[in-house]
This record gives structure tokens, C-alpha cells and sequence, in this order.
């Protein structure tokens, strides 16, 4: 076999191939078909990796950083003091509990106001049920900043619910609910509902009503059949509900700048404070990071214990 | 009928009306305040006036901050969709390494809290030197769009039944003509879903905004930053119109689906 020969025959592979790979699209060829998947994820998760994944990173090295002396406002140089946590956790301990404590109230409110619901219009709402469904993600439609001004409005001292509150002496005609503590659950419970309403009323919908009836035929009551069938079914959507409404009301401080005072500031009032006014990066990284880490370690917990995986 | 058991027989009701009354007092409060006769401060009701519908860019900076929004939002709302569309046929479609990676940074922004997400990329941003304005509040909406998309469209995926497809192959339609046929007129509605959530989420979104606007206004940071010395009543008449028109258009479309599910 000549030399010039040999090389023919690779020539002709290398065009077989160069077809093969430009050639249109066949679900016989495997290699084309592997690829298919990364092409298809690369660009959004290359968003992912540049403006969320990346931004953690910068966070999680802001918050070692420190103010070198004399330097100028917002300068800070890496110096991995990581004292700045210890700092922080301890400067504001008071105001994590207080944003986890209110973000448990609100949620526990959420959850007693949202099961009824949800059950009344999977169960008892007929052909009603999708205009409610619509009425339930209607309020989303007006600005959130809006309607939580709203509540300042409704709460405010000479508003009919004060007035009528005082009235049935249910508070002292002295008191103010607006710039309080319960004004501030009030609104960050309101601003989350639909988060909590929606995913439960999925998963009560997929409930099959013949169990429900086969309890009752079982001589189960109603509040039986609700403890030992409906709610055990109905877990997935109350997971989902709870941490939909939980995780941002942990992280909220609109409700809490704009109906709160001072003494009910949030670690999400502080972060921005901290960022955008005192020009403290990182302070405001220290608590960041913080924040989302006990938020993912209580999540986790939660999954783990209400034994349920599948969310997303 | 005694009252007891009129009343224990209609509590579920009864309890789904005031929480229903819960939901919409302030969206009530909201659309009632476009009608005051306010100068500065729309807290407190001073009269009834049309004028405010009659001229909703009365007020100064409402109308602008308005346009700014919209812009956003619907350049937010393509590229997300764009992006999450692909990842949702990636992860309902293909079996590849790196699948619970993906999965997990698909999961992980939702559940970030808002302040979070908005101070990373802020420190990203001042640490690269990046001049903040329209184009990295995009970045930010973007960004935090896309798992929504992804989410909704890939539950459209996984309810598809798999013998439609199959039968367009049997019937001799290749890869592409199967998918441009079959396959994605059934995932359109997931598509369009997706792409609503994610317009809505941004046209609404102030947290993150805030956190990397520079001085660029939208209609959230507008009515955040009025509210320290009084929002002008244009802000409700805006607010109460835009919900009026989404209420509308859900409706149509539920009453449109209802007929064509009585008609087939």
C-alpha cells in the first residue's frame, strides 16, 4: 500500500466525519444526542454561575474582610478575620431571634388561616372553585409596597379596626396597633398567604374524596378523618407551603420598616442599613451569609423530619 | 334550623369569607385611595375626585418610573423564559451527569431570601466595579426569573403523555418536526405560564431592585421612596388599573379555557 494512498483513505475518514458532525440532526448518532442536554443548560446556568453563584462567593469573602486604617469609605481589604462573624452574631443575636420569631409566627398564622381556606374551596366550592383560585392570586396583582401601605392605613390610630378594637376593649384606649411588634406579623402573614394557600390546595385537590368517604363508612368523625387521612395526604403541599412562606418572611424588612418601630428591626433591615446607608460591607455580608445558612440549616431539618423529599 | 347548627354547618364558609376579607381589604384600601382629593400624603381621606384617574401622570416621576418597569419586565421576561425553557427540556427530557448539581442551583435561588440575593450581587457588582442602572437590574431580574421558569414549564413537560410523540415518529416525523409539531404547541401554555410568573415577579420585585438600581427608578422603588414624604394618589390609580386589567385578562382566559373544555 502506497503512502499516497494511505492518506487518501484518512482524508476520506476525516470528510466522513466532518459530515457526521455537521450533518442534521439524527437520534441514531449517541454523540450528538450526549451533547444535546449541555447545550440546552449552558446558557441559563451560566447566568446562575455569574450573578448568583459567583455573588455568594464575593459575599462569603466580603464577610472576612476588614477597613484597613485610614483607607477610604467603602475600601476593605481581605484579611480573613473571621471575628466578624463572632462580632456580628453576637452584636445582633437579638435581631435574628427576632426575624426567626417573627417569620415562625406569621408562618403558624398563615398555616390556620390558609388549611381552612384551601379545604373550602378544593371541597366545598363547586364550580366557584377557579374564580376563587383567581381571587386568591388576585391581591399580587397590586404592588406589595402598596398594599402593605395600605395596612398602615388600616391600622392606623383613628382607623375603624382600631376604633372598634378599643370599642369591644379588646386593647386600652391608649394603645396604637400600628409601629408594633403584632402590626409587623400582621403584615408580613398577609404579604405571604397566597405562598401558603396555593401549594396546599394543590395537594389537597389531588386528594381522592372516596378515602375521605371510606373513613366516614369506618366510623371516623370528621375531626378522625382530617387528623388520620385528609392532612396526612395533604403533607407535601403543607411542607411546601410553610417553607414558601417561611424562607422570605426570615428575610423580610419592608413589613418592618414600614409598620414596625424601632425595637422590631429585622436582620434584613440591618443588611440593607449596613450595605446601602453605613457603607459597612462587611457587616452586612457577615449577616447575609448568616441569614441564608441557618435558614438552610433549619429547612433542612424541617425536610428531614416532615419526611418529605420531592419539592421542587 | 337552629342557629348552632346552621353555624356549624356553614363555619368553613363563613371562616373562607373573612380570609377572603383579609386578602382584599387592602387591595380595596389600595383601588378606594385613587379617588382621593389628596395634595401630598395619601393616608388619611379627604374627598372623592376623578381626577386623579383623569390624569394619571400627574404626579411627577409616577408615569417614567412606570415605563422603566414595563421595559424591565418584559426584557427580564424573555430572557428568563428563553434560558428556563431550555433547562426545563434539559431536565425533563435528557438523562446527563451533573443532574442533581443542576437541579440544586435550579432550587437554591428560591430559596434565598430577597436581601440576600439582592446584597451578593451587589458586592459582585461593586467588587468588578460595575456601574449600577437598567442593564444589571435586568442581570438581577434575570437571574432570579429563571428557576421560577424552569419550574413551571418542566411540571408541563412531565405531564405530557408520551404517546403523542411517539406516534408523530411512528407517523415518520423526524426529531425536529416531532418537537416543532408536536411537543411544543403542548408545552406552550407552561411556557406562557412561566413567562407571566416571571413578568410579574419583576414588575413587582423592590428588594432587589433597591439593592442594584444606582439611580435608575422603577414603579416599586418610586412608590418606596414617596412613601417617606407622602405617595401622590397617581400611584394608586396606576395600581388599581394594572390590577383591573391582569383580573380582567385571568378572567377571560379562565372563562375562554371553560368553554373550550365544554366544547370539546
Amino acid at each position: 500500500m502506497s503512502a499516497a494512498q494511505g492518506i487518501g483513505v484518512g482524508e476520506q475518514q476525516a470528510h466522513e466525519d466532518r459530515q457526521r458532525d455537521q450533518g442534521p440532526s439524527d437520534p441514531s448518532r449517541p454523540g450528538r444526542r450526549r451533547l444535546t442536554p449541555y447545550l440546552l443548560l449552558l446558557p441559563g446556568m451560566a447566568w446562575l454561575a455569574f450573578f448568583f453563584i459567583v455573588p455568594l462567593v464575593t459575599l462569603l469573602s466580603t464577610s472576612t474582610q476588614t477597613r484597613p486604617a485610614g483607607a477610604e469609605i467603602g475600601v476593605f481589604t481581605q484579611t480573613f478575620r473571621f471575628s466578624n462573624y463572632a462580632d456580628a452574631i453576637s452584636g445582633y443575636a437579638a435581631t435574628f431571634g427576632r426575624s426567626f420569631g417573627y417569620a415562625f409566627i406569621a408562618t403558624a398564622l398563615a398555616l390556620a388561616i390558609s388549611y381552612p381556606l384551601a379545604y373550602a374551596i378544593a371541597f366545598k366550592a363547586g364550580r366557584w372553585r377557579n374564580l376563587l383560585l383567581v381571587l386568591v392570586v388576585a391581591p399580587f396583582f397590586v404592588s406589595f409596597l402598596l398594599r402593605t401601605i395600605a395596612w398602615k392605613q388600616i391600622l392606623a390610630d383613628d382607623g375603624w379596626v382600631v376604633s372598634s378594637m378599643k370599642w369591644l376593649n379588646i386593647i386600652g384606649p391608649q394603645d396604637h396597633v400600628i409601629n408594633s411588634a403584632p402590626a409587623v406579623v400582621i403584615g408580613i402573614t398577609y404579604n405571604f398567604l397566597p405562598f401558603m394557600i396555593l401549594p396546599i390546595y394543590a395537594s389537597l385537590e389531588r386528594v381522592d374524596p372516596r378515602l375521605m368517604e371510606a373513613a366516614g363508612d369506618l366510623y371516623a368523625n370528621a375531626l378522625t378523618t382530617m387528623r388520620k387521612v385528609t392532612f396526612p395526604l395533604s403533607l407535601p403541599g403543607v411542607v411546601a407551603g410553610t417553607l414558601l412562606t417561611f424562607i422570605p418572611a426570615a428575610g423580610d424588612y419592608i413589613n418592618s420598616a414600614l409598620l414596625g418601630n424601632r425595637d422590631t428591626t429585622m436582620v434584613g433591615n440591618v443588611i440593607d442599613s449596613r450595605f446601602l446607608k453605613v457603607v459597612d460591607y462587611p457587616t452586612a455580608a457577615v449577616l447575609s451569609v448568616t441569614l441564608m445558612a441557618s435558614i438552610l440549616v433549619l429547612v433542612s431539618i424541617y425536610i428531614r423530619r416532615a419526611g418529605t423529599e420531592e419539592l421542587v | 334550623m337552629s342557629p348552632r347548627r346552621w353555624l356549624g354547618r356553614n363555619a368553613i364558609r363563613i371562616y373562607a369569607v373573612l380570609a377572603f376579607s383579609y386578602l382584599f381589604i387592602p387591595v380595596l384600601y389600595t383601588f378606594v385611595f385613587s379617588f382621593n382629593d389628596s395634595a401630598k400624603s395619601n393616608l388619611t381621606w379627604k374627598g372623592f375626585t376623578l381626577d386623579k384617574w383623569a390624569h394619571p401622570c400627574g404626579a411627577p416621576d409616577v408615569c417614567p418610573a412606570l415605563v422603566t418597569s414595563l421595559k424591565i419586565g418584559f426584557l427580564a421576561t424573555i430572557i428568563a423564559t428563553a434560558l428556563g425553557t431550555m433547562i426545563a427540556f434539559a431536565l425533563a427530557r435528557h438523562r446527563f451527569r451533573g443532574r442533581t448539581a443542576t437541579n440544586l442551583t435550579i432550587f437554591l435561588p428560591m430559596a434565598t431570601p430577597e436581601v440576600v440575593l439582592g446584597a451578593s450581587l451587589l458586592a459582585l457588582f461593586l467588587n468588578l466595579h460595575v456601574s449600577l442602572g437598567f442593564t444589571t437590574i435586568v442581570i438581577a431580574h434575570v437571574m432570579f426569573c429563571i428557576s421560577f421558569v424552569v419550574v413551571t414549564v418542566k411540571a408541563r413537560i412531565a405531564g405530557l403523555d408520551p404517546r403523542l410523540e411517539q406516534a408523530a415518529m411512528d407517523l415518520y416525523a423526524n426529531e425536529w418536526q416531532t418537537f416543532r409539531r408536536i411537543t411544543l404547541p403542548l408545552v406552550t401554555p407552561g411556557i406562557a405560564a412561566g413567562a407571566l410568573l416571571a413578568f410579574s415577579l419583576s414588575f413587582d420585585d423592590f428588594i432587589i431592585t433597591n439593592f442594584n438600581s444606582g439611580d435608575v427608578n422603577t414603579f416599586p422603588k418610586f412608590v418606596w421612596v414617596s412613601s417617606l414624604r407622602g405617595i401622590p394618589a397617581q400611584a394608586n390609580v396606576i395600581a388599581s388599573a394594572v390590577f383591573l386589567f391582569a383580573f380582567l385578562a385571568v378572567l377571560v382566559g379562565q372563562l375562554a379555557t371553560a368553554r373550550k373544555k365544554r366544547e370539546a
